[in-house]
């Protein structure tokens, strides 16, 4: 299901939108995007491979089918998640698949930096709650799927289901966020001086030549 | 807050600048490039119209897609073949060299920068790979990094980065006869966890990693990710010293000199403060053997499976789940687990030491009857080291197969991959499910000696037997 949702530009204050549960700790990137999906130049087609294993796997099981793929989450713009999520291969690929797919912000226990860096540099807020927030969180929004939450960036705050639960988001990723500069390339390119004084203290840039 | 070790002096040295959000401006020394996590960046380049700033101090192969059969171009898979042609353009446009196949140079890419003595103690390496965090084995710090943050690397030759915290990991004592330094980080993840290093780099110190070779300290420092530790590293030494001598990039005559002085005054001091650190006896480390669906899943190989009594609480979901995946009974041995499938190979354990290891268990042996056992040297030089010394040979006779360099089975984005419910025996990094190309397939890790040991008993074996048979 690709997203008819524009992808995040500028401004990241607030997200909302329906939410999707994906239960369970440790959920690598594998999992998210397995590896033969990975054999592509762009990123356009990702968005249906999300959890493409574990959906398929589900598929058939008396648990299933897995929550992308139950009618209720399509459009679903708000994944809330369980500890280190996006755990393993730094592939891109994943926090792609899963912003093709339709997320927008994912809330959880805890992140892999890798993953969480990706998903900054997207423009997809990754917010924390703690451990029995978070079941309840979950709880709520799975009794709830149709009723659509709120996510607060600047303030760190979910709204949903008559319920308000107070996040956390770092310092530097939610001012990233809200002021539109989590695309940090052009501030990276800009800062020449820099670049140039810094490379000029490294020795090994010039090859430990003769100072 | 950390202060003096290497992990903070390098990160000032490269610092520069702090950027708006919060976030610091870090100069990236070397940036390694493969074709899985490359084309899209150089489209983002292109698509905001920026050029290459260092094209010099990004280095490119390819490892991921290459078949490990016949490396014939073009390749039998139109997608492995459009991924390398696409990575071969875009280092031929902006002047970006490229070990490509049959250059003497190929491999798996924290394979090659090493042996070419690209990795340096005191730089900071960047590469979309995970496994980035081998080259902190030079006393680099080296860190996995997304698509887009190889585009901002490509355009500014810097990232935008937050301050690790630094938990030295100190091992005392001595690995014994059968023990390898993949047991000892399989060891160090199950008993901090996978979550454990999040925010965290990790030093490994202590007279046990002073004693590892520059190839053992690359396999620790390879899965310092898979327990949540984005880099590793160990502070360089005169074993580091004598590694890069004399290699290609390395630096040589009277810079050299200045390199071995400038790199020994990056080295934590005696007065370094660490926000953590946590303390391991080599000596009390069995062989390792993962029986689950996570790295820190993993005992040794004299032990049970765990039961979910022995569990602590908040994993005993995951232990549920894997119980199911791995058709893996709670209390049962480890050993005698049989296998279908042994991989020897990877960033992990794909070096001349580790096929030694291996080698020596196989050699005058037979694989087992049914087993698909097959050995991948991470690199061409590698390659041609090995075969030098007759263990292609050793290989061959024991039933292996002896393929071409790449990544393999490790990860599946070639034609080596599990089938159904298979089960391997692994030297790889990583067992999570599916990982090896079949939804349903399972991966037991271990170091190179216990996969020769399983490859020759067709069952999860303590290689310690073996080596004294």
């Amino acid at each position: 299901m690709t997203s008819p949702a524009p992808f995040p530009s500028g401004p990241i204050t607030a997200v909302c939108g329906t939410t999707v549960v994906v239960r369970g700790d440790d959920i690598d990137t594998d999992r998210i995007i397995p590896a033969r999906f990975l054999k592509c130049v762009t990123f356009d087609a990702l968005g249906p491979a999300a959890f493409a294993d574990d959906r398929a796997e589900l598929a058939q099981a008396v648990a299933g089918p897995h929550p992308f793929d139950r009618p209720e989450h399509q459009g679903a713009t708000i994944l809330l998640v369980n500890r280190n999520f996006g755990c393993g291969s730094s592939r891109e690929h994943a926090p792609q698949a899963l912003m093709r797919w339709g997320i927008r912000a994912v809330v959880g226990e805890s992140f892999a930096e890798i993953f969480h860096g990706n998903c900054l540099a997207l423009g997809i807020p990754c917010l924390v709650a703690g451990h029995e927030q978070m079941l309840a969180i979950q709880e709520a929004a799975a009794a709830a799927p149709a009723e659509p939450f709120e996510l607060d960036v600047a303030a760190a705050r979910l709204q949903g289901a008559d319920r308000v639960w107070e996040l956390e988001l770092a310092g530097g990723p939610r001012q990233m966020l809200v002021s539109g500069q989590w695309d940090a390339t052009g501030q990276l390119v800009a800062n020449d001086a820099g670049l140039r004084s810094t490379a000029s203290r490294l020795p090994y840039l010039s090859g430990f030549a003769a100072a | 807050m950390s202060a003096g070790t290497l992990y903070d002096k390098v990160w000032d040295l490269h610092r520069v600048a702090e950027l708006p959000g919060g976030s610091s401006q870090l100069f990236i020394g070397l940036h390694l490039i493969h074709e899985v996590t490359s084309p899209q960046a150089f489209a983002g380049l292109k698509d905001l119209g920026l050029s290459v700033r260092h094209p010099e101090r990004t280095v490119a192969t390819v490892d991921h897609i290459v078949p490990t059969t016949s490396q014939a171009r073009p390749f039998a898979d139109p997608l492995a073949e459009e991924m390398l042609a696409t990575l071969e353009a875009n280092c031929a446009a902006h002047g970006i060299t490229l070990h490509g196949l049959g250059s003497g140079r190929q491999g798996i890419v924290h394979v090659i920068a090493p042996e070419l003595g690209l990795t340096q103690p005191g730089m900071t390496v960047a590469c979309g790979d995970s496994h980035t965090s081998t080259h902190g084995a030079f006393g680099a710090i080296a860190f996995g990094i997304g698509t887009s943050q190889v585009r901002d690397v490509l355009a500014s030759q810097s990232l935008a980065m937050g301050k690790l915290r630094v938990r030295r990991i100190w091992v005392d004592g001595q690995l014994q006869p059968g023990v390898y330094a993949k047991d000892l980080v399989l060891h160090v993840i199950r008993t901090l966890g996978v979550k454990g290093g999040v925010g965290y780099a990790y030093e490994f110190a202590g007279p046990a990693i002073e004693a590892l070779s520059m190839e053992e300290r690359m396999t620790l420092c390879n899965m310092a990710i898979e327990g949540g530790a984005r880099c590793g590293y160990v502070n360089p030494d005169r074993t580091t010293f004598d590694y890069l001598q004399g290699r290609p990039f390395a630096p040589s005559g009277e810079a050299w000199d200045r390199a071995v002085a400038w790199w020994s005054s990056l080295a934590s001091g005696a007065d370094a403060v660490f926000d953590d650190e946590v303390r391991f006896d080599a000596a009390a480390i069995a062989p390792t053997v993962t029986w689950g669906i996570t790295p820190g899943q993993g005992i040794g190989v004299d032990e049970t499976v765990p039961t979910l009594e022995q569990t602590e609480p908040d994993e005993r979901p995951l232990a549920e789940e894997a119980y199911r995946y791995m058709d893996l009974q709670p209390g049962a041995p480890i050993a005698g687990t049989p296998v279908d499938v042994c991989f020897i190979g990877s960033c992990t354990n794909g070096r001349l030491s580790d096929l030694q290891a291996a080698a020596a268990v196989a050699k005058g042996r037979q694989v087992a009857p049914g087993i698909k056992a097959f050995v991948v040297p991470g690199s061409e030089q590698v390659a041609a080291a090995a075969e030098a010394e007759g263990l292609d040979q050793v290989f061959v006779a024991a039933g292996f197969e002896w393929r071409e360099p790449g990544c393999s089975m490790c990860l599946a984005m070639n034609p080596d991959r599990l089938e159904g419910r298979q089960i391997s025996a692994s030297s790889s990094n990583r067992n999570f499910k599916g990982r090896q190309g079949s939804a349903s397939g399972r991966t037991l890790l271990m170091s190179p000696a216990m996969v020769a040991a399983a490859a020759i008993t067709g069952r999860v074996s303590d290689v310690r037997e073996l080596l004294q048979a």
